[in-house]
């Protein structure tokens, strides 16, 4: 893309852009941290996870001050302003993503003591690594401007619905057969849950990426896993 | 270009070409004015936007030399054949400035002018013509108590809403605005921005502007000329927020050139 | 920047040179000003005491006797009004086609050009060419034809100044005026002469004060009368040519008679440019 008259202006984009890329890292770190925690029952990692994430907090403030600047004094137009709007939406999907694994650091924290059997964190460990690559293809997605990618990370979250409700199923088996199980499985059920939403996350993102992109928006039917949605 | 096909056309601009002697200013050009909707046209210095607006009223007429060629219909009528009268065309197509043009005469000759000109009124009756277009143009609160005095006393803002009273007193069906808030601080600019959004209920208009962000605040339909060429014409939504040709996107995001 | 050695003296230089200049240009300034004083208080000293209530009542008188300026003073007002009524209107007309309907026409540069030639023609032609034209088919001198001798020399001006003040009405107000569907000529009429009213008027007087000092095209045309007079069709005395007349002869009386018209027809003209000056002050 050319340059702007004004370049000042660039410099105002392409610092939102890189705050967006450094939130991306971080939440992306957070997730295979999570993952590492858990499998691993890891009580230290998951401490820090809490930490970081009052630095994704912080970022999220941050871009939306920059942004609202921009707007302010530059009054973007056409792909300026769909990138400003963009790292604005995108920014707050990401900080939601960090609530969502800080939530999980949480519970492992919780867990502490009372850790599931290995074979029970299969599941769910499958999971997070599938949200994590769409996580990952979706931030690649952005920075590369590739409304494609984006297409498909959109396309491909109902996998991660369809995995959601099989490990619901499947926890709900373990906790009829022992009460015991009740726990730690609903600690393991809501962290399903958390993992479904940062899928969500991130096909918030890749819509966002496509109007970025396009100046479309995807269609209201996003391809949905079948079954069951239970009230969490 | 996508437009929806339902709206009326107030006046079609069909294959226009535009001549000052031998030079080509505007490059076969076609699009519409949609009735009662506001038109904005934009580009950079010498894209031939100002000469579009001034062959919708024959302005060009005024000068040896300068020939248009192709169509523009107003109303399914052709203005630019021969046997067109200029005078009662711009009667129909009003016109407001760049820089206000007040006539050196009274706040309420400057409207009265333009009425006297087809109509007969008995006094009473032109008072209230001319109170009607000075409230039209919302400047009659600030005059109504100097009716009298100079037109050239009131302050620039005032002076273009004087200046498109004048015009809505003779109740054209089309206004053409050229550049109308260049010489104007950003409050007066607010004032006429206001007072054209009010107008489309009755006109249709079309405004020739240099400042992006205006024509996406006041207008319905973008046109981006560039080197006497249409290069987009769409809605204004669309324009601003998703342009389909890249050199509209260079244009209004400030990367031109 | 730092400011060495060679850049200072190159600076010094400069600035002797500005020096010099200024006060080449001074100089001159004061020269000219100088005459200027010289005349006016020759003027004023002499025609003071010339001035009496007499210049304003009484006639011409022979030489050797007092006697007054009024049979000139009214000659020279007719005969400026006649210049000023026939000028004026040709001199509009003829500026308003070259400013507004021929601005790009041959025709208009010829007449243009032409003008500017008679802008600065002798007047003793004017009054020569105005001889042949009435006087002698006349068979006699008369104040029409000085009137009119007067009224060749507005023309011009009044030409000129109408169509430098029309072409310095913004082209948009014209324009403003034909977007509201207005023909030429009202446009003409009502608009652009309403804007270059004042600077059409500075031109009349401008015109007036011109031919209130001119003697030359008067001598071949009105000539001169001892005796108060006001039909048009006889002789008519003027300012400037009793001055002329009186100012050559060896009588002290009208030799001071002629300063006393002198300084008149100065302070008049001094009068109308300086209205013309504050006509044009307030119009920009």
């Amino acid at each position: 893309m050319t340059e702007h008259t004004v370049t000042a202006f660039d410099a105002e984009l392409k610092d939102l852009q890189s705050t967006i890329a450094e939130m991306g890292g971080l939440a992306e770190k957070m997730q295979a941290d999570a993952i590492d925690a858990l499998s691993r029952q890891d009580i230290k990692l998951a401490q820090q996870i809490i930490a970081v994430d009052a630095r994704l907090d912080h970022l999220q403030r941050e871009i939306e001050e920059k942004a609202i600047l921009t707007i302010a004094r530059r009054q973007p137009m056409a792909i300026d302003l769909r990138d400003v709007i963009a790292t604005i939406r995108i920014a707050n999907d990401l900080e939601r993503v960090g609530d969502l694994v800080k939530n999980m650091a949480k519970r492992i924290l919780a867990m502490e003591g009372h850790f599931p059997p290995q074979k029970l964190l299969a599941g769910i460990n499958n999971m997070s690594l599938m949200a994590l690559a769409q996580f990952k293809a979706v931030l690649d997605a952005y920075t590369q401007r590739d409304a494609q990618a984006a297409l498909a990370v959109w396309q491909r979250d109902g996998e991660i619905d369809n995995l959601y409700n099989s490990l619901f199923r499947e926890l709900l088996t373990y906790m009829m057969e022992d009460p015991r199980n009740i726990g730690f499985c609903t600690h393991l059920l809501f962290g399903a849950k958390n993992v479904e939403r940062i899928g969500d996350h991130a096909t918030n993102i890749a819509e966002t990426v496509y109007f970025l992109v396009t100046g479309q928006n995807l269609g209201v039917d996003r391809p949905k896993g079948e079954g069951i949605e239970p009230t969490a | 270009m996508s437009a929806p096909v339902s709206l009326p056309e107030k006046v079609s601009v069909k294959n226009l070409k535009f001549f000052y002697g031998a030079n080509l200013a505007l490059k076969d050009i076609s699009l519409p004015l949609y009735d009662k909707k506001v038109t904005a046209f934009i580009g950079p210095s010498g894209c031939g936007k100002s000469t579009l607006l001034r062959v919708l009223n024959r302005m060009y007429d005024l000068y040896p030399r300068q020939r248009a060629e192709g169509s523009v219909m107003l109303d399914g009528e052709d203005i630019l054949a021969d046997g067109q009268d200029v005078n009662l065309l711009r009667a129909k197509i009003g016109m407001v400035f760049q820089k206000p043009t007040p006539f050196p005469m009274s706040i309420y000759d400057n409207v009265a002018f333009g009425i006297r000109l087809y109509e007969d009124l008995p006094k009473s009756e032109m008072d209230g013509r001319v109170e009607t277009a000075l409230r039209g143009a919302a400047l009659w609160t600030e005059v109504k108590d100097k009716l009298d005095s100079s037109g050239l006393g009131l302050s620039g803002g005032q002076q273009q809403r004087l200046c498109i009273a004048r015009s809505v007193a003779v109740k054209p069906e089309v206004i053409l605005f050229d550049e109308p808030c260049s010489a104007l601080d950003p409050i007066s600019t607010a004032k006429i921005e206001e007072l054209i959004d009010e107008l489309k209920s009755q006109y249709t208009i079309a405004i020739v502007t240099h400042n992006m962000q205006q024509a996406a605040r006041v207008s319905d339909y973008t046109a981006f000329m560039y080197l006497g060429e249409l290069i987009e014409f769409d809605e204004t939504s669309r324009i601003f927020t998703a342009p389909r040709q890249r050199a509209t996107q260079d244009y209004i995001t400030g990367r031109f050139g | 920047m730092a400011f060495t050695d060679a850049k200072l003296a190159k600076y010094g230089r400069r600035a002797r040179g500005n020096r010099v200049w200024m006060t080449l240009c001074m100089a001159a300034t004061a020269v000219g000003l100088a005459m200027l004083a010289l005349i006016l208080g020759a003027l004023v000293m002499k025609g003071v005491a010339g001035l009496s209530p007499r210049v304003f009542t009484e006639m011409t008188p022979p030489p050797g006797s007092a006697g007054g300026l009024l049979n000139p003073i009214v000659g020279s007002l007719i005969m400026t009004a006649i210049g000023v009524v026939v000028g004026t209107p040709l001199g509009v007309l003829a500026g308003t086609y070259l400013a507004e309907y021929g601005q790009h026409s041959r025709l208009a540069s010829v007449v243009r050009f032409i003008n500017d030639i008679l802008l600065s023609a002798p007047s003793i032609v004017i009054g020569l060419f105005i001889y042949e034209l009435m006087v002698r088919p006349m068979g006699h001198f008369s104040g029409i034809a000085g009137g009119v001798a007067l009224s060749v020399i507005v023309v011009p001006v009044v030409l000129r100044t109408t169509e430098d003040m029309l072409r310095l009405v913004p082209g948009q107000l014209r324009e403003a005026a034909f977007a509201l569907g207005m023909p030429r000529s009202l446009v003409i009429r009502r608009v652009v002469y309403k804007a270059a009213r004042t600077g059409m008027v500075t031109g009349v007087l401008l015109a007036v004060a011109r031919i209130s000092g001119e003697t030359a095209p008067l001598l071949f045309t009105a000539l001169n009368n001892q005796f108060f007079n006001a039909s048009l069709n006889q002789p008519m005395a003027s300012l400037p040519v009793v001055i002329f007349q009186f100012a050559m002869s060896p009588y002290k009386e009208w030799q001071d008679l002629a300063w006393a018209g002198a300084l008149l027809i100065t302070v008049s003209v001094l009068g109308l440019s300086i209205l013309a000056r504050s006509l044009s002050a307030q119009r920009s």
